[in-house]
This record gives structure tokens, C-alpha cells and sequence, in this order.
């Protein structure tokens, strides 16, 4: 019972034990450096239109091209490095999940821990709302939304964090509601201390665990969101291409035998989904009480 | 009743459950749907004067716990007013909210009730600095301050909750309690979750903070022991009501309500005199549904000497000796006051403990 480790250290010494996650965080902790690191080690800046050459067109892998660098990954349509675009469209898809899940868990967690709070009449009509928007598939209200503000990256993220709240609100309301009857809850209530206050310093970190799983699920989510928007034609501007952007361009060449231009931006992105999804798994069970040893 | 420094007058708290959906369609449609509600605490008058140590007794469920979370501030009465020198606990209107600082509360577990995330530390001078009590700066000196007075060491300021024993996180919920320098503690069984030993260290560390810092104490327990050795007049509650109440030592040697009587018989004891039965009797019966407790007095059902009477008339708490109060139409009285037929039957219940 006495047990002289901070909660964190405990935390971190049992992640470190799960091989599959410590190689999820290192692989996930990879391709953000990569992704932050993209304009100064890719040869080429795919979208510095002057660097390219349609003659370097849709090249396979391996080829070297007329600036006298090998493309490892081939070139697409108008001649890009496809090395270099996945890096910068790497950036862009990573930078799109981080900022709508953000937004999404403080939007969400406000709202649900705020709900359970209050209780009555607002927690129902609040939380009824919630579970209408859920029983929608995510994609087609962030497709809507989407299409209705128009591309934008901002326009986009209003998009992502108005399909994906909801998930962190119900999360939060469920724990919020659990924590809201304990009794530390109400020793701070009766000394008096101001509701706020309650609600922020004491429900909602002891709400935060459960919500932590939800946002690296969500993050992931988000990322393959964007990229289906993207693909479809309703995300990011062409100035801004995520990876959803490059399979798009792609697609049209895909019978042609120039697998490269689509597969590729794929691979990255099945990678990057999967390794935050290790990474939340052990979060997840660690968390879990019901699986704590 | 109202010269007390902690007043409940007229004290009710109901609880109504919510309807199955199916009713509450049936309702919404106006139809006739029936609501029933626990009274928890109903009518209930009780005052403690200032620096005393009341012990409210009674059965899991008699709502001893509820009475005291009115009286700290936790839950708004239904009915009925409470008061702290005069002052009200809590606003009225819709959604009450407590105001007053003068009463803290100790609670039963105290692995629930410090946040499990929070330094006790921050816990304990949250409140004193949204208070104005203590200066931000000067919030360390006065929790390590407060952490020696109930007996830790100063240096556990920067500890979580866990890494702490169940008497250590009691003594820690008495100091985050103790620094808003309250004039009422409301104890609600702070030592029923703890072991024997440590029982005895918490009572001890009651009765010298009582000591020193002029408290006036509210203690809910249902162990008869820990009250007699730590309070000056005791309340004994059943189903919602006060059925006895006076100073301890009193009530112990000569218990005026069946149930008390009851209550005190049911203790199994240690010491048995020389040829002495083992006097340890369970009282009969079950406790009555509170959802539909009977009528007339709560206890007539399993009162060895109810009457007729006893099942129609509630008996009202009245004065039975100097400074104490029994609701028994049958007790015996001290006072000189006419009470009706309550003479007769009276020599019942005197003898009848006697006999026992």
C-alpha cells in the first residue's frame, strides 16, 4: 500500500515492459522527427514547382533523376519526389490529428465533465444530444461540415473535432459521473469551495485516465479521417497535400501498373495509425483497473 | 430547543426514487402514478450547545449519516431548518449551496474521500487559501502546521494519498477538515473503517484536539463503546427518528425508550461477573422497510412492550428527566409533569429492565 513512486514512474516503468508499445512510441516518435524534420533532409521540396520536371514523371522507385538524386520511392504525376512528399505530407497529417484531438479533448471533457456536474435536466438533454450525433457515422458528419465550410485547414479541423467530441465527451461524462459522488468530491463541495473549482481541480483529473485511451484512439482516427476527406476531395487545399491527398493523386494510376504513387503515401500512413494505435493499446490496458495486476 | 449553538429544528430529508421509464410515460400522460419516498430523517429536533460532544447511535440505515451530512452541508434538508449560531448552513431556493465555513466533516472512508491525485498538501490548503485563512505564501507553514497538530509528520506535505495507511489518511482528512478552523466537526463513523488499534489512536486524537481547540462535535457512530468513552450526551436514533436522547452516562445506566434498552443488550460483552448469563441479546426482528415504515411508533413492531396505543399515536420526543428527552408514550419519567396514561405502563418498562 505504501508505495513511494510517483504515479507517472509507476506508469512509465510498466509501459516500458510491453515491447509492442515501447515500439509503437518509438516508431510514432520517428516519424513526428521525421515529419518536423522534412524540409531540411528530403532532397527535394515537392512543392517548389520550379524543382520539378515532367520528364521525371511518374518514374518508378530507384530511379535517378535529372537533379541527379535517386528517388527510392519513385515519382508521381508531375515529376515530385514521392520520398519527399510523404515526409511533408507526414507533417501535415500528423499536425491535423494532434490539433483536432487537442481541441476535441478540451471541447469534450469540458462538456461531459460539466454534464455530469450539473445533472439533471442539462446532463440529459446534453447527453442525449451527444448520443444523436454518435448514432451518425463520424465520416459523414465530418464529410458534411467539411464540405459545407469549404478547404481550409481551419475549416477542416472545425470538421474532424465537430465528428470526433462527442467520444471524448461521452468518455468524460462516464468517469465525471462515476467520480462525481465520491466522497472527496463532496468534502471539497462542503468546505465550500466553488463549483469551477470542483469540477476542474478535482472530477476531471481523476476523469483524465479513460481519456487519455480515448485521445490516442481518437488522434489515429483523426489522421485517417483527414485523409479520407482528403482523398474524397473535401479536406486540405492541394497547396497543403496530406497523405490522403498523395493516395488520391495517385488512384488514377493504380491500373496502370504505377502502383508506386498511391501505395506508398498508403504504407505511411497504415504505419503511422497502427504504431499510435500500439501506443494507446497499452495505455489502455494499464489503465484498465479490471486488467491491473 | 433554539439556545443550542448547532440547531436542527423540524430537521426532514426524503429521498424519491426516480420511476421506472414505463411509469414516468404513464405520468407524463397524466396518469395517476404512485410516488413513494424514503424519509431518511424526519422531524428531527436537536441542538448542541457550544464545546460540546453529541454521539448520534443507531441501526445502518436509521439515517444518522444523512441527519449529519445536513448538518455539514452536504445535503439540503427537505424540510425543517438548520442552523449554526444562528446562521444557516446552506442557501435556500433551488439549488442550494452551503456557505458557511464553521462546519467541516470527517468522513467514514478515508480511502475515498482525499483525491487520490491530489499532494495532501494542495488538499489541505485548497480551502484555507480560497478562504482568505492563509496567504499562498504562507500556505506550507500552516499545512505542515496542521499535519503536526493531528500527529504526521511535517514532511508528508508532499505525499499523495496513497502512499499512506488508513489511520495515517484519517488523521489527514481530520487536518484538511481541522484547517478551515471550523467550530463544528461532523465525525461521520471516522473510525469504523479502521482497525482496533488505530480505533484507539484516532479517538484519542478527538478527544485532545476537542481539548485544545474548544470543538464542538457531532459524532455518528453505531459503536455504543466509542461513544460513551468520547461524548457527553448521546442521541439515539431509529428509522429516522429520535427516539432517546440525554447525557451519556445516563442513558447508558438507565436507558428510558425500549430500544435503547434494546441497543445496549444487543453489545456482546467482554467482562462477565461471577455466575453471570451471557447478556447478549440480539433485538428481535427485522428493521421495518423505510420505504414503508409503520405507523404509530417506528418501533412498535418489535417493542416487547408495545400497545395498542403504540401502533396508531407517533409518541413526540418529551423531556423524561432533567436534560433528557425519550419518544416512548411508556417511559418512565423523573419530572413531575402529568403526562395522561403514560403512569401505568411506565412500571412495565422500569421493571421489565429490571428483570432482564
Amino acid at each position: 500500500m505504501i508505495d513511494r513512486a510517483s504515479p507517472l514512474a509507476r506508469f512509465f516503468g510498466e509501459f516500458r515492459e510491453s515491447r509492442a508499445a515501447v515500439f509503437g512510441l518509438v516508431v510514432v516518435g520517428l516519424m513526428i522527427g521525421l515529419a518536423l524534420l522534412a524540409p531540411l533532409i528530403t532532397p527535394q521540396d515537392p512543392y517548389d514547382l520550379a524543382s520539378l520536371t515532367l520528364r521525371d514523371a511518374r518514374r518508378p522507385p530507384g530511379y535517378v533523376g535529372t537533379a541527379g538524386f535517386t528517388h527510392w520511392l519513385g515519382t508521381d504525376a508531375q515529376g515530385r519526389d514521392l520520398l519527399s512528399a510523404i515526409l511533408y505530407g507526414l507533417r501535415i497529417s500528423i499536425q491535423m490529428g494532434l490539433v483536432a484531438g487537442a481541441i476535441g479533448l478540451v471541447l469534450g471533457a469540458s462538456v461531459g465533465t460539466t454534464a455530469a456536474y450539473l445533472g439533471g435536466r442539462v446532463e440529459a438533454f446534453v447527453m442525449r444530444l451527444i448520443d444523436l450525433q454518435l448514432s451518425f457515422p463520424a465520416i459523414l458528419l465530418a464529410f458534411v461540415i467539411a464540405a459545407l465550410l469549404g478547404q481550409g485547414k481551419w475549416q477542416l479541423v472545425a470538421a474532424l473535432v465537430a465528428a470526433q467530441y462527442a467520444y471524448f465527451a461521452r468518455t468524460a461524462h462516464g468517469a465525471a459521473a462515476a467520480e462525481r459522488h465520491k466522497d472527496y468530491v463532496e468534502a471539497a463541495l462542503s468546505t465550500p469551495l466553488p463549483a469551477r473549482r470542483v469540477v476542474f481541480r478535482h472530477i476531471l483529473p481523476n476523469a483524465l485516465p479513460p481519456l487519455i485511451v480515448v485521445a490516442t484512439v481518437q488522434i489515429a482516427s483523426a489522421i485517417s479521417l483527414e485523409a479520407t476527406l482528403s482523398f474524397l476531395g473535401v479536406g486540405l487545399p492541394p497547396t497543403e497535400p496530406s497523405l490522403g491527398m498523395l493516395i488520391a493523386n495517385g488512384f488514377p494510376y493504380m491500373l496502370s501498373g504505377r502502383y508506386w504513387i498511391s501505395i506508398y503515401p498508403g504504407v505511411a500512413l497504415i504505419i503511422l495509425i497502427f504504431a499510435v494505435n500500439l501506443v494507446g493499446d497499452q495505455i489502455r490496458d494499464q489503465l484498465n483497473p479490471r486488467l491491473r495486476r | 430547543m433554539t439556545d443550542g449553538f448547532v440547531t436542527a429544528s423540524g430537521v426532514s430529508r426524503h429521498f424519491t426514487p426516480s420511476l421506472p421509464l414505463g411509469e414516468r410515460i404513464v405520468a407524463a400522460f397524466g396518469g395517476a402514478v404512485e410516488r413513494r419516498s424514503v424519509r431518511a430523517v424526519d422531524q428531527v429536533d436537536l441542538s448542541l450547545r457550544k464545546g460540546e460532544a453529541l454521539g448520534l447511535v443507531g441501526e445502518s440505515g436509521c439515517g444518522k449519516t444523512t441527519l449529519g451530512r445536513m448538518i455539514a452541508g452536504i445535503l439540503p434538508p427537505s424540510d425543517g431548518a438548520l442552523a449554526i449560531a444562528g446562521e444557516p448552513v446552506m442557501t435556500c431556493g433551488a439549488s442550494p449551496r452551503k456557505t458557511t465555513t464553521r462546519v467541516q466533516m470527517v468522513f467514514q472512508d478515508p480511502f475515498a474521500s482525499l483525491d487520490p491525485r491530489m499532494r495532501i498538501g494542495d488538499a489541505l490548503a485548497e480551502g484555507p487559501i480560497h478562504h482568505g485563512l492563509v496567504s499562498k505564501a504562507g500556505a506550507v507553514a500552516y499545512v505542515r502546521d496542521w499535519l503536526g497538530q493531528v500527529g504526521l509528520e511535517p514532511d508528508y506535505v508532499s505525499r499523495y494519498p496513497h502512499q499512506f495507511s488508513g489511520g495515517q489518511r484519517q488523521r489527514v482528512a481530520i487536518a484538511r477538515a481541522l484547517a478551515m478552523r471550523p467550530d463544528v466537526l461532523v465525525c461521520d463513523e471516522p473510525v469504523a473503517s479502521l482497525d482496533v488499534s488505530i480505533q484507539a489512536q484516532i479517538i484519542n486524537l478527538f478527544l485532545k484536539l476537542r481539548r485544545e481547540l474548544d470543538l464542538t462535535l457531532l459524532f455518528i457512530s453505531h459503536d455504543l463503546g466509542v461513544v460513551r468513552h468520547l461524548c457527553d450526551r448521546v442521541a439515539i436514533m431509529y428509522l429516522g427518528r429520535i427516539v432517546e436522547e440525554g447525557p451519556t452516562h445516563e442513558v447508558y445506566a438507565d436507558p428510558r425508550h425500549p430500544y435503547t434498552q434494546a441497543l445496549l443488550d444487543s453489545v456482546p460483552k467482554l467482562v462477565l461477573e461471577e455466575g453471570a448469563e451471557v447478556r447478549f441479546k440480539p433485538i428481535q426482528g427485522e428493521l421495518p422497510s423505510p420505504l414503508a415504515p409503520p405507523p404509530g411508533c417506528h418501533f412498535h413492531l418489535r417493542c416487547p412492550f408495545a400497545a395498542e396505543r403504540c401502533a396508531v399515536e407517533r409518541p413526540t420526543l418529551r423531556p423524561v428527566a432533567t436534560g433528557r428527552r425519550a419518544a416512548c408514550h411508556f417511559a418512565k419519567t423523573d419530572l413531575n409533569i402529568i403526562t395522561g396514561s403514560s403512569s401505568s405502563p411506565a412500571v412495565i418498562a422500569s421493571g421489565a429492565k429490571q428483570s432482564s
